[in-house]
């Protein structure tokens, strides 16, 4: 069923515009303060835009720049994420992370860079000699120089987490519309009214987590844009299982002043990725995939890992960062509008997104404020994480029908079903991991057509007599 | 699986195609009490299930038919000859024992036997291990997702997609578009010929599909669904317009239930280390079929399944010579692989057909057998990648010191 606009006369606390992982945790966020949101997606399915794609990593922030906007909303993020995960069901794997120098130069930027995490209220971490990292990671090539450590870099699930935030949004009593873009909208000084593909829907607050596309609804809802969005593109490459028994943390370069640099690291499902790359783009909404730069990041990540070498590679991605041209968020809140931009959440946003959210809401309080809900209910979500209890391990599951990422019909029933039923092929992915494993879909595509038949928006196949 | 308790049994296939349902059929034909094929789909009958086109059973059934009616000749063989077997069952581990641990629909399991037989298949390799460019849109998929869409589902995935490579299951995938009216709007092929040289009768079939030889494929293009692919050649780059890739073949062994286990693999097929009577490095273990290497027709995966019963037999018997560590050593960087890759000593038995050897580019010289330091009378060969190479198992001594070398003429 498509989703629609609940009732156009109904006047919401906050509409929300974009279902990323920072609209996602804004509406939990409002929600639990005893808002009442909608939250509006232009594409069939949630986290379609940035927060498709991006290195799964719980940060700690410890090397984002001292005082900086995004450096509190990631430690506040961070907080909360260990906080909750486990009443939603979240996985977190406690890696840790090495920050490895390669070269003197290297190697003489580790102190500031320690000096810098512990600014950062990250005072846990360990300088390492060679001999040590190696210790800890025999598979890394030889050469390295020295290292330190950051123990409380975390793994997690880049789709679980913010499915989970905007359910939990959604049996508290938002409502999210997928496949709904703004057209426009106006503000009459006490509300706003906004027109939709689907309909008009007014708010008293309207809330821009439009990520790729802040800049634009900016213009298009207030008539200027504070930012420009650059799109920054990051590709990666995935291996296959067995090669994530090569490391255990999470492989950092020393970063330089554009990018964190090219990370291998393992993935929360069991698998191992290298990447991402950072290139600047126009497009908002396409991202290449390019052989060359593929194969550099292969080669990369074997000169990290020499053993890497001969693993299979399960999939290639690259996801968009929405980086503007300036260096922190553009979180900026225009009181006389009764609206908040929440723009230039580049690279850090699964990290920083509960505390952004945190941000925001106290931004709005003078806008609005509400009495926070006494016992809200938590809804727990299907684990996909390689280390816990699955579906398939149970009894009654159906059976298997993606063998790589052992995804059940089950499984699969569920997330076309219940509140936030998937739309598309891409969000069912995202929800079970179906087709996402070493064969890409090559035994389960076709069962897969059947079983999605009339469920999305997009269908997979159609009948030769269609 | 009716239901999730511990499941016994002589000998354990795991996968139920020709090479595992012809083995499990053999197995009890010689007499081996009790037999079971797990096979994780919901049908067994392997890769022949999709493939809705002439000629599979030549050779076992003495008379042509099309891949599903032969995959459930296979099924019927079996079960006629008492083998049981279990569907929806996937095999998520290895260990020695022989012990394997089962999924179910019920839940978790375990199986035990005497000997396990692994006859997994092969798996067309994807566009992202491929490496190619471009967005991910939907409508890119294996011939194998596309026949199991067309022949399994009764659906059309695209209408005018473009095919990359030109092997036989290119070929195939042709058949399998002109089923539903599906025209191809080009084949792309990187070399400068195609790869498998198909039978003259069959070449009518590629009429009104362009054949670009000497073409790269180097993006595909399109945000939900596919627009375009970019191609380049000699003469420059171009798009060509489709809705739809099908990535034809590069087979691969699907190994996924060698990781982590305690077998030996070999880098260079992609599948596990086998002797010449098909034992692992385990050798409560055997394996036959594709999985062995890619690839090769259903019908040699049949004949190997059924020669590899027959030295699964003489296992149980106790008769096989002992288990070897040495391993064939390959001289000569044209060598592409060799299966068996170990050799055990001669025995009676009846093995698989000599050793297989492929080159990866063309050559032509001498092969030469070398065994504890003497040479065997060579063999002259003018090979092609695609083209299978056996070399008749020499006399052997146990713990022989085997080598495979290629001198190649100039």
């Amino acid at each position: 069923m498509p989703d629609t606009i609940p009732d156009p006369k109904l006047l919401h606390d906050a509409i929300i515009i974009g279902g990323g992982v920072i609209g996602c945790a804004i509406a939990r966020r409002l929600t639990l303060e005893g808002w009442h949101v909608v939250l509006v997606e232009k594409a069939p399915d949630l986290l379609d835009g940035a927060s498709k794609g991006n290195s799964a990593i719980l940060h700690t922030g410890f090397d984002a720049p001292p005082g900086s906007l995004e450096q509190k909303c990631v430690a506040e993020g961070y907080a909360e994420y260990l906080d909750i995960h486990q009443k939603l069901g979240l996985p977190l794997d406690r890696s840790g992370a090495l920050v490895i120098a390669w070269s003197e130069a290297e190697e003489a930027a580790l102190p500031a860079l320690m000096d810098q995490a512990r600014e950062n209220g990250v005072d846990d971490v360990i300088p390492l000699t060679s001999a040590q990292t190696r210790k800890l990671e025999p598979e890394l090539a030889q050469g390295v120089k020295a290292s330190f450590r950051v123990p409380r870099e975390y793994l997690i699930d880049p789709w679980s987490a913010p499915h989970a935030y905007v359910l939990q949004a959604a049996l508290n009593g938002a409502s999210v519309v997928r496949d709904c873009t703004v057209l426009g909208g106006s503000f009459d000084g006490g509300q706003w009214r906004l027109e939709t593909t689907k309909g008009p829907v007014s708010g008293r607050v309207v809330i821009n987590a439009a990520g790729l596309y802040g800049d634009k609804v900016d213009t298009l809802l207030l008539g200027r844009q504070d930012f420009q969005i650059r799109p920054r593109k990051g590709q990666f490459v995935v291996y296959d299982k067995p090669a994530a028994t090569l490391t255990r943390h999470i492989l950092l370069p020393v970063p330089s002043k554009v990018t964190k640099g090219i990370v291998v690291c393992r993935t929360i499902w069991g698998n191992l990725l290298v990447g991402p790359t950072a290139e600047e783009q126009e497009s908002r909404d396409m991202a290449q995939l390019v052989p060359e730069t593929l194969a550099a990041l292969r080669q990369r990540g074997e000169e990290i890992l020499p053993a890497l070498a001969g693993h299979d590679i399960t999939t290639l991605y690259a996801g968009l960062r929405p980086a503007t041209e300036f260096k922190d968020y553009q979180i900026h809140a225009r009181d006389g509008q009764n609206y908040v931009t929440v723009g230039g959440i580049r690279s850090t946003g699964l990290s920083s997104a509960l505390g952004t959210a945190r941000h925001v809401h106290r931004l709005c309080t003078n806008m609005l404020d509400r009495p926070a809900l006494p016992a809200p209910d938590w809804p727990e979500v299907a684990n996909l994480a390689e280390a816990q209890p699955r579906d398939w391990q149970t009894a009654g599951n159906g059976g298997i029908i993606c063998h790589c990422e052992r995804v059940t019909r089950r499984d699969i029933e569920n997330a076309l079903t219940g509140p936030l039923a998937v739309q598309s092929l891409a969000g069912l992915k995202r929800r079970t991991r179906v087709t996402m494993g070493r064969c890409q879909g090559n035994y389960c595509v076709a069962a897969l057509a059947r079983l999605t038949k009339g469920k999305l928006a997009h269908p997979m196949s159609e009948a030769p007599d269609d | 699986m009716t239901d999730a308790r511990t499941l016994q049994a002589d000998v354990i296939v795991v996968g139920g195609g020709p090479a595992g349902l012809s083995a499990a059929t053999e197995l009890r034909r010689l007499g081996v009490t009790s037999v079971a094929v797990l096979e994780r789909e919901p049908t067994a009958g392997g890769i022949p299930r999709h493939c809705g086109h002439y000629p599979f059973g030549a050779r076992e059934f003495k008379r042509v038919m099309k891949g599903p009616d032969y995959a459930r000749r296979l099924v019927v063989a079996a079960t006629g000859a008492g083998v049981s077997i279990h569907t929806g069952v996937t095999v998520t581990s290895i260990e020695p024992g022989p012990c394997l641990r089962l999924a179910t629909p019920n839940g978790l399991t375990e199986a035990r036997a005497k000997l396990v037989l692994l006859a997994t298949g092969v798996r067309e390799t994807s566009r992202a291990a491929r490496l190619l460019g471009g967005t991910k849109p939907a409508g890119v998929m294996t011939t194998g997702t596309l026949q199991s869409m067309v022949y399994l589902e009764g659906l059309r995935p695209f209408k005018r997609p473009v095919i990359l490579g030109t092997e036989l299951v290119s070929f195939s995938a042709i058949m399998t578009c002109r089923h539903l009216g599906i025209r191809p709007a080009a084949m792309i092929e990187p070399g400068l010929r195609t790869t498998a040289r198909w039978p003259s009768g069959l070449f009518p079939a590629l009429l009104g599909v362009p054949l670009h030889l000497g073409t790269e494929l180097m993006s595909i293009n399109g945000r939900d669904v596919v627009g375009s692919v970019t191609v380049t050649d000699p003469a420059g780059s171009r798009e060509i317009e489709c809705d739809g890739v099908i990535v034809s073949g590069r087979f691969r062994p699907d190994r996924a239930v060698l990781h982590g286990s305690h077998l030996g693999t070999d880098s260079a097929t992609g599948g596990p280390e086998v002797d010449q009577y098909g034992r692992c490095s385990d050798p409560a273990f055997f394996a036959a079929g594709n999985m062995l290497r890619a690839v090769e027709t259903a019908g040699w995966s049949w004949n190997e399944g059924r020669l590899i019963a027959r030295t699964m037999t003489q296992a149980l018997e106790g008769a096989l010579p002992e288990a070897t560590t040495s391993r064939i050593t390959l001289s000569g960087d044209a060598l592409a692989y060799c299966v068996p890759q170990r050799l055990a000593a001669s025995a009676p038995a009846m093995p698989l057909p000599g050793v297989q050897l492929r080159v990866n580019r063309a050559v032509k010289g001498k092969l030469v057998l070398r065994v504890n330091a003497e040479d065997q009378t060579p063999k002259s060969i003018d090979a092609r990648p695609e083209r299978r190479i056996i070399l008749p198992y020499p006399d052997l001594p146990q713990d022989a010191q085997v080598e495979i070398r290629l001198e190649e003429s100039t």
